[in-house]
């Protein structure tokens, strides 16, 4: 008896002594060496630019001694890893949220950032993302998004972009050029594909503007309930992209965003609703045969409008990091925001790495932020100094996730049978879905 | 050789309960506390009550795919039992190849569901295209093709069971049937599957507990479209728990209803086959 319960005892240091290895590990950090100095960990939402993270990640840390970490979520899985990752000992000291409603649920974890070098780099308020008087994030990169054109095939159809100014002019050149597709050989937009590599585009980008126009008419820039009142206007642009394009309605649920890209490059549809960071997928379109139109949808006054612009883009330090790893954060921060090597990775696109690699080719919000050589960027930025009035992007008030999702069901299931009543499928989904999921939100 | 083992249970018994309190006592024991509570990572929870309870039950998308979930469990039941059944039958007669045949049965269970639910969709939808629609367009055809994909996944692995079981009844029985002038049919069910009965029992709580769980399969083919229609209950929860700020309680209070559904409801297979299990 007494033998065994010396075995059980036995038994039970061993596991307690295993608790306590983990327990330890989270609190100090594990590393004495650098305890110091802190460490940094970033969870970065963008697959497209992780190569060059890792990069600027050894870079720093080869400078300065301060260990970076950075690890990247699949597309479209941000939260879910994000939930997980903090969920952890070892959490991430640099995350991002997504605009007003992904703060909400992170508000928590974002320390205030308000004596930051970084923020004191920003060009202008408008791109720190704030709670309350606290500064929770910092917008990093803007981008635009509009609908991308092959110059050279609406040549070849006999138009050229100054022939369209607004939505009328739109729907005419789209309509004539499917009226003509078998002489012509291409179509007027790409697939507009519902599946979930590419439904963003439709259910988050395109609803942007409807939700735009409301919040224009109304003077404000958040609510409760969406009224819909440009509804009608989301209708004509979704029939316009759907019965126009390269791939029957019907089809529409199986199809990705590789299938539109690869349709865009071979040069079968003339148009595709995408935006700035997509520029390295279809550069080989050739710069001088690519152009940016605004999205119109038939509103009084869209002649002004320009291109779709905005970030949804914020940096946010863990709050809940030890003191050493927020202090470490904020200096990688800052070095991001002022080191010229640094930049030229964000900003620049070919060869811009120290290694030779592409850079990143974002446009920066920051004071030092440098000329880009991504032509649709540029775009953007000829529109604006046209005085084109960019939208917004209220897409970042969006309720949830589950109400762009019900929007792009709703989108899809219209598209394969275009009635009325599918179309209340969508509106309920928009209207009522809207103050659903607001009021199941809380905020 | 008894007594050692007496004396030195802990040391073969402690590292498994341990691996079982850490992986799975302790984590579920928490879920359900979490499930109580407000929270955004397991941290930082608030205690609520029962409101996250009621939120789940409001859910329209819950009972619903909670239906679309039972109808799928019966169907895949009968089917893939009375399939797999049917194969083994014929795999352990004397045919040319039975070897080869079995093995190809068994493979499609070594892939995974997320990819068998894109290889699946891809071969569907080639096919619907021709018919001018697709499976995530209509629920009938999602429904169905995933009673195919999930049949041809697990048809092969419950034919093994059914083929062990098969191969350890005595020859004898159907022997000194086949003497007293039984038919076929009254040897296949008077002899082979009341004997058979303990692999019956294993089958079917295998098949009811993975439709319950089918999860990664659903993602893949239908993804739930349209309009949730296809959604079955796992499914329902993790799109509950990612799907909007603050809702991780009610996706936790979810899980715990669809645990208990699927604890009791496999219960009640257990003891409805265990009471026809016969003694050899």
């Amino acid at each position: 008896m007494k033998k065994k319960l010396a075995v059980l005892g036995l038994a039970a240091t061993m596991m307690m002594s295993l608790f306590a290895g983990c327990g330890g590990k989270g609190t100090s950090g594990g590393k004495d060496a650098s305890a110091d100095k802190g460490s940094v960990y970033y969870l970065n939402f963008k697959p497209e630019a992780d190569a060059q993270w890792q990069e600027l990640a050894k870079i720093y840390e080869e400078e300065t001694g301060v260990k970076v970490t950075v690890v990247t979520a699949a597309s479209g899985q941000y939260e879910t890893t994000l939930k997980s990752e903090m969920g952890k000992s070892e959490c991430p000291t640099l995350f991002q949220v997504n605009g007003p409603v992904g703060l909400a649920s992170w508000k928590d974890y974002c320390a205030d950032l308000s004596d930051t070098e970084v923020y004191k780099q920003l060009t202008s308020e408008d791109f720190a993302l704030k709670d309350g008087d606290k500064v929770a994030g910092i917008g990093y990169v803007i981008e635009s998004y509009g609908i991308i054109c092959n110059k050279k095939l609406l040549a070849e159809a006999g138009y050229s972009m100054d022939d369209i100014k607004n939505f009328a002019d739109l729907k005419k050149v789209a309509e004539d050029i499917t009226a003509r597709r078998d002489e012509l050989g291409f179509d007027a937009f790409t697939s507009a594909g519902m599946d979930g590599s590419s439904d963003w585009r439709y259910k988050t980008h395109l609803a942007n503007l409807p939700v735009y126009y409301e919040y224009q008419a109304d003077g404000i820039n958040n609510t409760k309930a969406i009224k819909g009142t440009y509804l009608d206007n989301y209708r004509q642009i979704w029939d316009l992209y759907i019965n126009n394009s390269t791939t029957d309605p019907k089809q529409l649920s199986v199809k990705t965003g590789d299938d539109a890209v690869a349709e865009f490059v071979a040069g079968k549809a003339v148009f595709y609703q995408n935006g700035t960071w997509a520029y390295s997928d279809i550069s080989s379109v050739g710069d001088e045969n690519l152009g940016m139109l605004p999205i119109y949808i038939g509103v009084d006054g869209e002649e002004n409008q320009g291109l779709c612009t905005g970030t949804e883009n914020y940096w946010c330090v863990n709050a809940k990091a030890s003191e050493a790893d927020i202090k470490a954060t904020e200096d990688f921060m800052a070095w991001l925001a002022t080191d010229d090597t640094a930049l030229k990775a964000i900003c620049g696109s070919q060869g811009a790495m120290p290694s030779g690699a592409d850079g990143m080719g974002f446009v920066t919000p920051f004071k030092k932020n440098l000329e880009s050589d991504n032509l649709l960027v540029n775009i953007a930025s000829q529109y604006v100094a046209d005085g084109k009035t960019p939208v917004s992007w209220n897409f970042t008030t969006m309720p949830s996730e589950t109400w762009k999702n019900e929007v792009g069901s709703a989108l899809t299931v219209y598209a394969s049978d275009q009635t009325d009543a599918n179309w209340d499928l969508v509106k309920k989904a928009f209207v009522e879905g809207w103050a659903t999921e607001s009021q199941a939100a809380g905020n | 050789m008894e007594k050692a083992v007496k004396k030195y249970w802990p040391i073969f018994l402690l590292p498994t309960m341990a691996a079982f309190l850490i992986g799975f006592i302790i984590p579920f024991i928490e879920g359900i506390y979490l499930s109580f509570c407000n929270f955004t990572t397991i941290k930082d929870a608030k205690f609520v009550g029962i409101q996250n309870y009621i939120e789940a039950f409001k859910d329209s998308n819950f009972l619903g795919s909670f239906k679309f979930t039972t109808l799928f469990a019966i169907v895949s039941l009968v089917l893939i039992n009375v399939l797999a059944f049917l194969v083994a039958l014929a795999l352990t007669q004397n045919i040319k190849g039975k070897n080869i045949f079995r093995t190809v049965f068994f493979m499609p269970n070594l892939i995974g569901g997320i990819v068998l639910g894109y290889v699946w969709q891809l071969i569907f939808d080639g096919i619907f295209v021709k018919f001018d629609t697709a499976l995530k367009l209509n629920e009938t055809l999602g429904f169905w093709g995933l009673v195919i994909l999930v049949g041809w996944q697990q048809i092969g692995y419950m034919m093994i069971v059914y083929i062990a079981g098969l191969q350890a009844i005595p020859g004898d029985i159907q022997e000194a049937a086949m003497i007293d002038g039984a038919t076929r049919m009254q040897r296949l069910f008077k002899i082979t599957i009341p004997n058979m009965m303990p692999s019956i029992t294993i089958c079917t709580f295998l098949t009811i507990t993975n439709s319950f769980k089918l999860f990664d399969q659903n993602l893949a083919l239908t993804g739930g479209e349209p309009l949730h229609k296809t959604e079955m209950l796992a499914l329902n929860i993790y799109s509950t728990f990612y799907g909007r700020v603050g809702a991780e309680g009610v996706g936790q209070a979810k899980a715990v209803v669809f645990f208990i559904i699927v604890v009791a409801i496999g219960l009640l297979q257990l003891k409805l086959t265990r009471d026809k299990e016969v003694q050899q």
